[in-house]
């Protein structure tokens, strides 16, 4: 029986689980205020992943100089880096919306990128 | 062939610049750093001494009591703040009362007018935050606070209008005599110059150094302070000081001319001529010695705290004659405390040794009134509207804690020897000066800058130019 | 000069989400003064997600939850002006304000809310000694500079404070490209949420010191060198514990202030503990009519409760203006105490002719606490008694008070919150 500790990322309230493990395949999770805890708890000892957010420049904006993206689901974690670096040198055309595609597919991880605010 | 080079745009040497630009000469002034008023001048009380401090005879006591009288006219003149908010020397232990009539003797004879102790009863109605301990002080009603950053300036730019080339970033590394002149050699190639005064502050022992066999060395006595958020800034009414000791006056409480509150110095002398670094014993030295003269400083209203060198001498004195094995080289040596209050007077002496030694005679056209940055804040509503339809960028507000316009940040800019660094708009407008330090403001300023500048774009900027870059690439740039 | 029923200082979340609720109570003539060119404040440079969880049951980004809300503000056409600056407000309600077209204008306004949020506390406020090269940043400014800029300010940095934006920063320093070497945190805690250091720190194997402050900052010119030191209990560092870092920039996420220069120039009475006005059950500061939410009211760390205390504040001037408000006839007030681990609490006074049927009591604690109660008392009796497994500084509690327990409990004149073992 292994047992991992973890800070529950689902919201700001970050509950303490715990999570017994028996030979790789969750058994238990405590410590969850919610079923988001228990979800995550299994999903970050199995397969963690993470929204990644960045900025790109934007060309044609009269507000803007750069506009924030996101990753359009979650990533997995050991992509973080390589999503970033997919982003590398990206500059948008205005006018952009929000929730409009960026980079389709980005390092190859199924998930679009898409802008979080308007420009 | 120029005929006077100055070294050192500090105050001492702006003010000598500004005196000498009256006559017919061609006068230069050279400058390590970006901007004027970068070294001591920009790192001191910021106090204009009553006199009554130096031992009487000395050049000190004489340009100290000069310096104060000419203080108020000059600051309407060249348009800087100065205001005569008197100062008190505290004594918080009766059997050294004596000390406090000591000292009035000397201001008297020195001949600062006005001085008298007062007793405790009236010292608490003049400063109801004073120490329980304090016991008498003396009064000086003609001392007062400047802004050394917009004194300096002044001083500079005035002498700009009349003629002064003012070559920044030039750094002094050799002088040599040849025939009837002197070579300087910088960092920026060589100046030809009849006459040389050597205003270089802590460097200026280095400087005399290279032209003469008798040696001088200048000791950096490093300075810290804190200043206070301006809801602190009435605490005290007037310069608080403490009874003067062997290593300077001790720790002095004072509002400062734009409402803060200041208190400091430590005194402490150090090799390093570049030792503007604040220490934790420092910081810890200030806040426990204020305590002997004024009680309950707010220190939780901190904005910032830095440090000065004060270029001290070997003989407690200013030195500021023609070298003797170096004729028409001109030491302004070892002005430290009051070197500020003295500048205005340093000035006139400077420039009138000059006048002798050159023969020299006066412009026609010498502009001597010089008008600062726009204040808005001391116009009317309709004046400042106005002000806005000509140039709505005073109605763009950059700086929110000291409320400075773009339009005042432009004027740093553009007018005479205009900033070329956050630290020199700064200085100019108080942008960034005020309880955020500009975390705010910094990067509206930077675009300003790299805007109005041609030869600055954002990744060049600085904080006080050579290295003090603010931007190191573009994002995902090393991914 | 104009005349508005209601002057909303700043259009930031609690600017916009007040701005909306005082339209959905009935005032029409309702008028937003934002300093920056665009609306949404400083949610327009948080580009990490995790807001609006409690608002909207989904995770955005600071500028789409700003987005969400400046629709509904565009929708109610509710009128702001963008770039203008508010220079004063006078107790008689009249706001000066200045930007480029109308130049220094005054508006007349039946209530005003002040929604000004908060400043970062700067390097010169925390007596870090040192040189003072170019290199030191605010988290705040660094994360400007990085999201809606496009530089870097710095490669190799070391962090000062774990407050929110400071562990947000390590995360996208990172992730721009920059090497992050520590983080520095005075107290023996983080003052930031702990899914943060899980998504900030630990997942890039930044190391979090605690207990650890700067004890020296190294180049004239620009940041070449800190030392970090241990401090004791008293916070004072421990000599033999420093340890040097190369790096070009210290961020600092050393704490927030509330904005309230020009709320006390007009005489409105500021906590010293939350440097928030007081305010009374309906967020109303000393000076009636005069509201106060978010940020500049006291530092929140989630959006969500900015929005929905901004909101209550919109409603109320909302009352106020149209006059539905209920006049204060017994003036009775129940002053709020805190003891026992509670440093403060907003609001400090409950009047219960202006109730609604609950209120909502924040508060934060003043260190960590482990398996302890939360526990309001009404006069002498305990209302409410709520365990809590962990209780931090850095994170805003609260209690909901009914106006039918206070009602039922007489004449009491004080309730007090505190934390109970």
């Amino acid at each position: 029986m292994e047992i991992r500790e973890l800070t529950c990322i689902g919201c700001p309230m970050g509950c303490a689980l715990t999570v017994e493990m028996d030979q790789g395949v969750v058994v238990n999770v405590t410590g969850n205020t919610c079923n988001r805890g228990k979800i995550y708890a299994e999903k970050e000892v199995t397969n963690p992943t993470r929204i990644v957010t960045s900025s790109v420049m934007v060309n044609g904006s009269s507000k803007e100089k750069m506009v924030s993206v996101k990753t359009a689901s979650d990533i997995p974690k050991t992509e973080i880096f390589a999503v970033c670096r997919a982003l590398k040198g990206v500059t948008v055309e205005a006018p952009v919306k929000i929730g409009d595609v960026i980079l389709k597919n980005a390092a190859g991880t199924g998930v679009d990128i898409i802008a979080t605010k308007n420009a | 062939m120029i005929d006077v080079t100055i070294i050192g745009a500090g105050v001492s040497g702006s003010a000598i610049a500004r005196e000498l630009s009256r006559y017919q000469a061609s006068v230069c002034v050279v400058e390590k750093d970006e901007d004027v008023c970068s070294g001591t001048s920009k790192a001191n009380s910021a106090i204009a001494h009553a006199g009554f401090d130096a031992m009487p005879g000395t050049l000190m006591a004489k340009l100290n009591v000069e310096g104060s009288k000419m203080m108020p006219s000059l600051s309407k003149e060249l348009d800087f703040p100065f205001d005569m908010i008197g100062s008190l020397v505290v004594c918080t232990d009766p059997e050294t009362k004596d000390a406090l009539n000591d000292l009035l003797e000397r201001g008297k004879k020195n001949g600062v007018e006005g001085l008298r102790i007062v007793e405790r009863e009236e010292l608490l109605q003049m400063e109801p935050n004073i120490s329980d301990q304090a016991v008498a002080a003396l009064y000086a009603p003609t001392a007062g606070i400047v802004c050394p950053f917009n004194m300096n300036i002044a001083f500079a730019e005035n002498a700009a209008v009349n003629g002064v080339e003012f070559k920044m970033n030039t750094e002094v590394q050799d002088i040599r005599r040849e025939g009837d002149h002197y070579v300087i050699s910088t960092n920026q190639g060589e100046i030809e110059s009849r006459y040389v005064v050597n205003a270089a502050g802590v460097y200026a022992d280095a400087i005399h150094n290279m032209v003469s066999e008798n040696k001088i060395k200048i000791t950096p006595r490093k300075g810290e302070y804190l200043l206070l958020d301006k809801s602190a800034g009435k605490h005290v009414n007037s310069t608080i000081f403490m009874l003067p000791g062997k290593m300077g006056k001790g720790v002095l409480v004072t509002p400062t001319v734009h409402g803060n509150l200041l208190v400091g110095p430590t005194a402490k002398n150090i090799e390093n001529k570049e030792g503007v670094n604040t220490t934790r014993s420092g910081l810890n030295e200030i806040m426990e010695k204020s305590a002997q003269t004024v009680k309950n400083v707010p220190y939780r209203e901190v904005i910032t705290s830095f440090a000065g060198l004060r270029a001290s001498g070997e003989n407690e004195d200013f030195i500021i004659e023609e070298v003797k094995d170096a004729p028409q080289f001109i030491d302004c040596a070892g002005i430290e405390s009051p070197g500020l209050t003295s500048s205005p007077a340093i000035g006139v002496m400077v420039a009138n040794m000059l006048k002798e030694m050159m023969n020299l005679q006066e412009k026609d056209d010498f502009i001597s009134e010089r008008k600062g940055l726009v204040n808005p804040k001391a116009l009317t509503l309709e004046e400042r509207n106005e002000l806005i339809r000509q140039n709505p960028a005073y109605g763009n507000i950059i700086c929110r804690c000291e409320m400075i316009t773009e339009g005042e940040i432009l004027d740093a800019i553009h007018r005479p020897l205009g900033a070329r660094s956050l630290d020199g708009i700064k200085r100019r407008t108080r942008a960034g000066m005020g309880r955020c330090q500009a975390g705010f403001c910094s990067p509206r300023t930077m675009e300003i800058l790299a805007r109005e500048v041609p030869e600055l774009d954002m990744n060049t900027v600085t904080k006080s130019g050579g290295k003090s870059t603010f931007i190191t690439g573009a994002d995902k740039e090393d991914l | 000069m104009k005349n508005y029923d209601i002057v909303i200082i700043g259009g930031g979340p609690a600017g916009l989400a007040a701005a909306v609720a005082a339209r959905d109570a009935g005032t029409e003539s309702i008028l937003v003064l934002e300093r920056d060119k665009m609306l949404g404040g400083i949610l327009n440079q948080c580009i990490h997600n995790g807001f609006g969880l409690h608002t909207f049951k989904e995770e955005l980004t600071g500028p789409e939850y700003a987005g969400r809300f400046i629709e509904q503000l565009e929708e109610r056409n509710i009128t702001y002006k963008l770039n203008t600056m508010v220079m004063d407000i006078f107790p008689e309600k009249v706001v000066t304000a200045m930007n480029r077209e109308d130049g220094l204008f005054e508006i007349q306004a039946k209530a005003v809310i002040l929604a000004m949020g908060c400043r970062e506390r700067p390097r010169g406020a925390l007596n870090i000694p040192g040189y003072r090269p170019a290199g030191i940043y605010t988290a705040g400014t660094a994360q400007r500079l990085v999201n809606m800029e496009g530089f870097m300010p710095g490669k190799k940095v070391v962090i000062l404070g774990s407050g929110d934006i400071g562990l947000i920063m390590a995360r996208r320093m990172t992730l721009e490209g920059a090497e992050v070497q520590a983080v520095a945190e005075l107290m023996p805690y983080s003052g930031g949420l702990k899914r943060n250091i899980v998504q900030c720190l630990d997942d890039f194997n930044i190391p979090l010191k605690l207990s650890t402050t700067v004890v020296d900052i190294e180049g004239k010119e620009r940041v070449e060198g800190i030392t970090l030191a241990k401090v004791d209990e008293k916070s004072r560092p421990i000599p033999g514990t420093e340890e040097h870092y190369e790096c070009d920039t210290l961020l600092l996420s050393c704490g927030l202030l509330p904005e309230n220069e020009i709320s006390s120039q007009m005489g409105v009475e500021i906590n010293g503990i939350t440097r928030g006005p007081f305010v009374n059950e309906s967020l109303e500061t000393n000076i009636e009519g005069v509201f106060a939410c978010g940020n500049v009211l006291h530092v929140h760390d989630l959006v969500d409760f900015v929005s929905e205390e901004a909101a209550l504040a919109g409603k109320n001037a909302a009352a106020y203006v149209n006059g539905s408000r209920e006049e204060n006839v017994s003036g009775r007030e129940i002053k709020i105490v805190t003891k026992d681990g509670v440093r403060y609490t907003v609001p400090t006074v409950i009047r219960p002719e202006f109730m609604n049927d609950t209120v909502v009591i924040r508060f934060r604690v003043g260190g960590v606490y482990r398996d302890c109660y939360v526990s309001a008392y009404i006069g002498e009796e305990r209302k409410i008694h709520r365990k809590a497994r962990i209780l931090a500084p850095g994170e805003m509690e609260q209690v909901v008070l009914k106006k039918s327990d206070i009602e039922a409990a007489g004449d009491v004149c004080e309730i007090t919150i505190c934390l109970e073992s």
